[in-house]
């Protein structure tokens, strides 16, 4: 039951670590936001379901999976609502004509 | 299998303190919120993986529980607010 749990975590920081290469690495805000999104709710599901497998059925794993449920159905609506607010805001995405190193808009430098 | 946690919690310390740069450096407004809330999602998973370090869980997932919940409205607010008057 431990290898499974091990196997689980191990799975959840290899998630963890591409999403923050991808928030580093990525040119443009929505692109960081796009590997953030999945990444980081994938990584976090994987974690909480090893930590619940190490754990046994009691009172604190089923805690643990609510929080699971709850950041499998807070975190994508979150990382919408942004989205929505920075495209309503104006900030235009990334195309490949756009000058490298650049951010795309003049209202997203402040 | 506590030394296991702590090298994980270890690591997902390191990636919060990357994260950080973005939440810094990050040019703009809308950069620095979806850092805040990658951070706000890692620390969830931190804050649990200590409970299993400390042998406290049953303490520190209801911290980690109110954790999320804040992230999320602190999220959606911000979001909603500069979805309304316009980016700061």
């Amino acid at each position: 039951m431990e290898m499974i749990a091990v196997i689980l975590v191990a799975l959840g920081i290899f998630l963890f670590a591409s999403g923050t290469l991808g928030l580093i690495r990525l040119p443009d805000f929505y692109c960081r936001m796009h590997a953030t999104g999945k990444c980081d709710t994938l990584g976090a599901l994987l974690v909480l379901l090893g930590l619940v497998v190490y754990n046994g059925f009691n009172l604190v794993s089923l805690k643990i999976i609510f929080i699971v449920v709850f950041i499998f159905v807070a975190n994508p609506t979150a990382t919408h609502a942004i989205g929505r607010a920075a495209l309503v805001g104006g900030v235009k995405p990334w195309t490949k004509d756009s000058p490298p190193g650049q951010e795309s808009s003049s209202r997203q430098e402040r | 299998m506590s030394d296991f946690f702590l090298v994980t919690s270890m690591v997902l310390s390191l990636l919060v303190l990357i994260c950080l740069y973005r939440g810094v450096r990050g040019p703009g407004f809308f950069n620095r919120i979806v850092a805040v809330n990658v951070i706000g999602t890692k620390v969830v998973v931190i804050l649990t993986l200590m409970g299993f370090i400390y042998q406290r869980v049953d303490m520190f997932v209801d911290t980690s529980l109110g954790y999320a919940l804040l992230n999320f409205i602190g999220t959606l607010a911000v979001a909603k607010y500069v979805e309304r008057k316009g980016a700061i």
